[in-house]
């Protein structure tokens, strides 16, 4: 129930810092809205941590400010600010029953029994947890005290936005996805604003309708999964997200065509360089099609993964590594082949980041699963 | 945060008075201990503590200390590590009470022992050795190392023995070349309680020992003579008791809590 | 952890066991033997039975009502202490520095006086304590309270407190500091964010996580107090009077002292026995917890 804002937002934990590097979070100014799920996606290391733990107040950032729909909080100690917070490792009150574990922040703030009996109640029916109420809380497998430590959040009405630090690191992995519909349908259900950290993508696309992909500190791009799979603003986001990653080649550009190593492509749909920086071409391997020899740029085939749904093949065009999908049903013989690239869904990268054309323009249906 | 440095300051000061006022009156001369307290010492002297390192009926004292807590630290480490890896890692007939029986040797208490070990140690010729204090001190010590050695162990996945068994490696080979550098910390810590537990003790040290290997603690007591008590004498003498221990102390301080997060003490 | 059936394990526990044993059940043995024979002298014993045992039992003779005063003494010390040694300790590992320098620091002056030999901690307090050389005797005379150890049995209790209180509660507080150091930092964060006071992390995330450690320096300060004997001896040599003479300062004065050694083995045996059972308690307890910690 609130819209997060950061103005200028910078974090370092250097007293002095001097340079960018120093920063463990680059100044950032976004708005999140109201009831919207976000999931910052990174790499350990990236700043992600750093910026939840600004967010739930356990860390007073160096520079710039946050805003809980308006209100300048950035000073506020973590238990002024309704937040709730779901950490790595499931946190409960060993000595207590998962009753009174549920009950435990509404108490603290003084609330009528009458009324705590009630939300405590709700909250764990819509849990599933209705049943264990009573028993110790010790007692329990990983997946349910983490259902109590999300429930100790979902208890105050006055709540207004959820994080979740990595949740479901030490949950089973065939608990995680029952964990995560959870997640998804309890989201649907409150008007929360939610913030999910993970570094795993599938997490993070699943649960989030705009993910947040940072890298040594910076946000590289946000949008919704859509946008990452199909515009990676940078060449990092094409590698992180999607798996295998983005195909990258260095190129030289001349008006509409692109040259990797000796061969000319056919580049309409990308935007103009600037000048500062190598170019280079990012294709995702959905995109590339394997082709017998002859019908599109000549490759060499190095080997075949089989993924169980589908096939990929590792080739080698013009001396540069590049990934392409089989397509179904197609047979390979010998280590010649050639692949197809579909025009518009070539990206131009220049340093790194997306010359963006004026248009932009959808890649065709992707032939696979 | 102020409670939190009031109370621990306090708390320091309070530990550091009584050794600061042994400290002080170490270097007084007799005349101005007994003339009344002074804060400071107003003639600062160290005949007190040279004559503890020139005369060698007293700094032999010392010597024989760390002569007796050596051997003991060195025998209930060996003793222990064989056994503490057979409790961490196997059941076998007896195993809970046989532990349990060892852990109640360490509360056992000296005063039930000191008459019986003088008989037995004189029984077999070891009276007055460094070799009698030493064993003597094992009753409490071999129980504390298996105890916490016992616990680190613990903390070994099975799986390194079995990986290095499918290597080829003997027990022996394995247990000096793999685990025991393993458990590294673990055998500081415990040896750390040995030499402070055996290092403290008095009663038996003193029962089991007349001339040659007299212990520092008991060389104190020649502080009483016709002319009164050599006040001076004694502090330094207590002074010099406690170097040992601070320098231990600085050399395990990083292990200090980790060997006490076992709750094995 | 799972643990593998093997007899041959023995092997390895062999010699701690024959060193052990050495130490432990000879001498026990003897103090049997002892237990059941009187003497006239000249190393002559007689058979005496548990002759012994029944007047060490019955307050009203001469060694049960030595025996019985010791042991409600020492009781009461042991209470005391712990009274004052284990919040004392938990307050002082609450107080801990949470970074820098100054952890080491407090930990190294901390452990400090456990490291002294046990006669000198006597000594210590011998000089502290004492009116005309000693700082704390001066100060307590100088308020106007008179205060003397060696004449005042009061002043003798407080001096030996005092001196248990300096000399162990570092052991409480090192303990109670590891367990706290086990909390992970999301705890508090968790609680802060819950609107815990800071009264209820204590008595719902902190104490829980310390009761095994509690419970261990509990049980060592309970063992080591009961059978403490060289500080206090150095300091009051049992006295004023008999007013501090704990269990094992009687029991040396009886063997060593008056070499009455019969009585000396009974008290011996009956004082190990109470020592095994309190032991046999808390280790009871400790495993069942461990035993429960494992299964959550």
């Amino acid at each position: 129930m609130a819209r997060i804002d950061l103005q200028d937002l910078a974090h370092s934990y250097h007293p002095n810092p001097a340079s960018d590097a120093d920063y463990a979070l680059k100044p950032m100014t976004r708005t999140w809205d109201d009831g919207g799920a976000y999931a910052l996606l990174g790499p350990s290391g990236c700043g992600k941590t750093t910026l939840l733990n600004i967010i739930s107040g356990l860390i007073i950032p160096s520079r710039g400010k946050i805003l809980f729909d308006g209100a300048d909080i950035s000073t506020l100690p973590t238990e002024k600010r309704n937040i709730a917070q779901v950490f790595q490792f499931p946190v409960i009150y060993d000595t207590m029953s998962v009753y009174d574990n549920l009950a435990f922040p509404l108490r603290n703030r003084r609330v009528p029994e009458k009324e705590v009996d009630a939300r405590v109640r709700e909250i764990a029916g819509m849990l599933d947890l209705g049943r264990d109420l009573s028993r110790p809380a010790t007692g329990l497998t990983a997946d349910a005290k983490q259902k109590i430590s999300l429930g100790r959040g979902l208890v105050r009405s006055d709540v207004s936005a959820i994080l979740f630090d990595e949740p479901l690191t030490v949950i089973d992995p065939h608990l995680k996805w029952e964990l995560r519909s959870k997640i998804k349908e309890l989201h649907r259900r409150l008007p929360l604003t939610l913030i999910y950290v993970t570094h795993d993508q599938t997490e993070a696309l699943t649960i989030a309708d705009q993910v947040v992909v940072m890298y040594d500190g910076g946000v590289m791009q946000s949008g919704s999964p859509e946008d990452l799979f199909e515009r990676p603003d940078h060449t990092f986001v094409g590698k992180f997200i999607g798996s295998p990653g983005m195909n990258i080649l260095p190129c030289r550009l001349d008006g509409t065509t692109a040259t990797v190593g000796d061969q000319a492509i056919a580049v309409p749909n990308v935007g103009r360089p600037t000048g500062n920086g190598p170019l280079e071409l990012g294709i995702r391997p959905e995109y590339v099609t394997l082709a017998p020899v002859g019908i599109g740029l000549p490759v060499q085939i190095k080997r075949i993964d089989d993924l169980g749904r589908s096939r990929i093949a590792r080739v080698e065009l013009s001396g540069q590594a590049l990934i392409a999908t089989v397509p179904e049903g197609a047979s390979i013989t010998g280590t010649e082949a050639s692949v197809l690239l579909d025009p518009r869904a070539l990206h131009l990268y220049e340093g790194g980041f997306r010359r963006a054309p004026t248009q932009e323009v959808r890649p065709q249906e992707v032939h696979h699963g | 945060m102020l409670t939190r440095r009031f109370v621990m300051g306090f708390y320091l000061v309070f530990l550091m008075l009584p050794i600061y006022w042994l400290i002080n009156m170490s270097l007084k001369t007799n005349a101005e201990i007994i003339s009344g307290y002074t804060l400071w010492p107003h003639t600062l002297t160290f005949a007190n503590y040279i004559k503890i390192f020139t005369d060698s009926s007293w700094y032999s004292g010392y010597l024989n200390s760390l002569q007796y807590v050596a051997i003991n630290t060195v025998l209930s480490i060996s003793l222990a590590l064989p056994a503490a890896y057979a409790f961490s890692r196997y059941r076998f007939l007896g195993d809970k009470h046989l532990f349990f029986w060892l852990l109640s040797n360490r509360m056992a208490p000296p005063a039930v022992f000191a008459l019986p070990f003088f008989n037995l140690y004189s029984a077999i010729g070891l009276f007055d050795t460094p070799l009698a204090v030493a064993l003597a001190h094992c009753l409490f010590n071999i129980p504390l190392a298996v105890w916490i050695l016992e616990g680190f162990m613990s903390g070994v996945p099975k799986e390194i023995d079995e990986t290095a068994y499918i290597d080829g490696y003997s027990f022996p080979r394995f247990f000096t070349k793999i685990f025991m550098p393993m458990i590294a910390s673990g055998i500081g810590v415990s040896a750390f309680f040995c030499f402070m537990f055996s290092w403290v003790e008095l009663l038996l040290a003193r029962t089991l020992t007349s001339v040659d290997t007299k212990p520092i603690a008991a060389t104190m007591t020649r502080t009483i003579s016709a002319a009164g008590m050599d006040w001076g004498l004694l502090a330094a003498a207590g002074v010099l008791t406690m170097v040992p221990g601070a320098i231990v102390i600085w050399f395990v301080r990083n292990y200090i809590a980790k060997g006490f997060a076992l709750g094995r003490v | 952890m799972d643990k593998t059936e093997n007899n041959k394990a023995w092997w390895l526990v062999l010699p701690v066991f024959l060193v052990v044993a050495f130490s432990a059940i000879l001498p026990l043995m003897t103090v049997v033997n002892y237990s059941m024979q009187d003497t006239f002298g000249n190393n002559q014993f007689f058979w005496n039975g548990v002759g012994w045992f029944i007047e060490l039992l019955d307050p009203s003779t001469d060694l049960g009502g030595r025996f019985f005063d010791a042991l409600w003494r020492n009781l009461m010390f042991s209470g005391i202490i712990l009274a004052i040694e284990v919040p004392l300790g938990i307050a002082v590992a609450l107080a801990m520095p949470r970074q820098g320098w100054t952890v080491a620091a407090c930990l190294i002056v901390m452990a400090l006086p456990l490291l002294v030999p046990w006669n000198v901690v006597g000594t210590i307090w011998q000089v502290f304590a004492r009116s005309d050389i000693g700082l704390f005797g001066a100060v307590v005379n100088g308020l106007g309270i008179p205060f003397n150890y060696s004449q005042n049995a009061l002043s003798a209790w407080v001096t030996i407190v005092l001196m248990d209180v300096w000399h162990w509660t570092s052991l409480v507080a090192l303990l109670s500091y590891a367990g706290l150091k086990s909390i992970p930092d999301a705890y508090y964060q968790a609680a802060r964010i819950d609107g815990a006071s800071g009264w209820a992390v204590f008595r719902k995330i902190q104490l829980p996580k310390m009761r095994r450690v509690l419970l261990i320096a509990v049980l060592l300060r309970f063992m080591d107090s009961f059978m403490i004997y060289t500080e206090p001896f150095v300091v009051t040599g049992g006295g004023p009077g008999n007013s501090t003479t704990f269990l094992s300062i009687d029991l040396v004065k009886l063997a060593l002292g008056q070499f009455d050694l019969g009585k000396a083995a009974a008290v011996s045996i009956v004082y190990n026995l109470i020592i095994l059972a309190v032991c046999w308690v808390f280790y009871t307890v400790i495993t069942q917890m461990d035993a429960k910690g494992r299964r959550s």
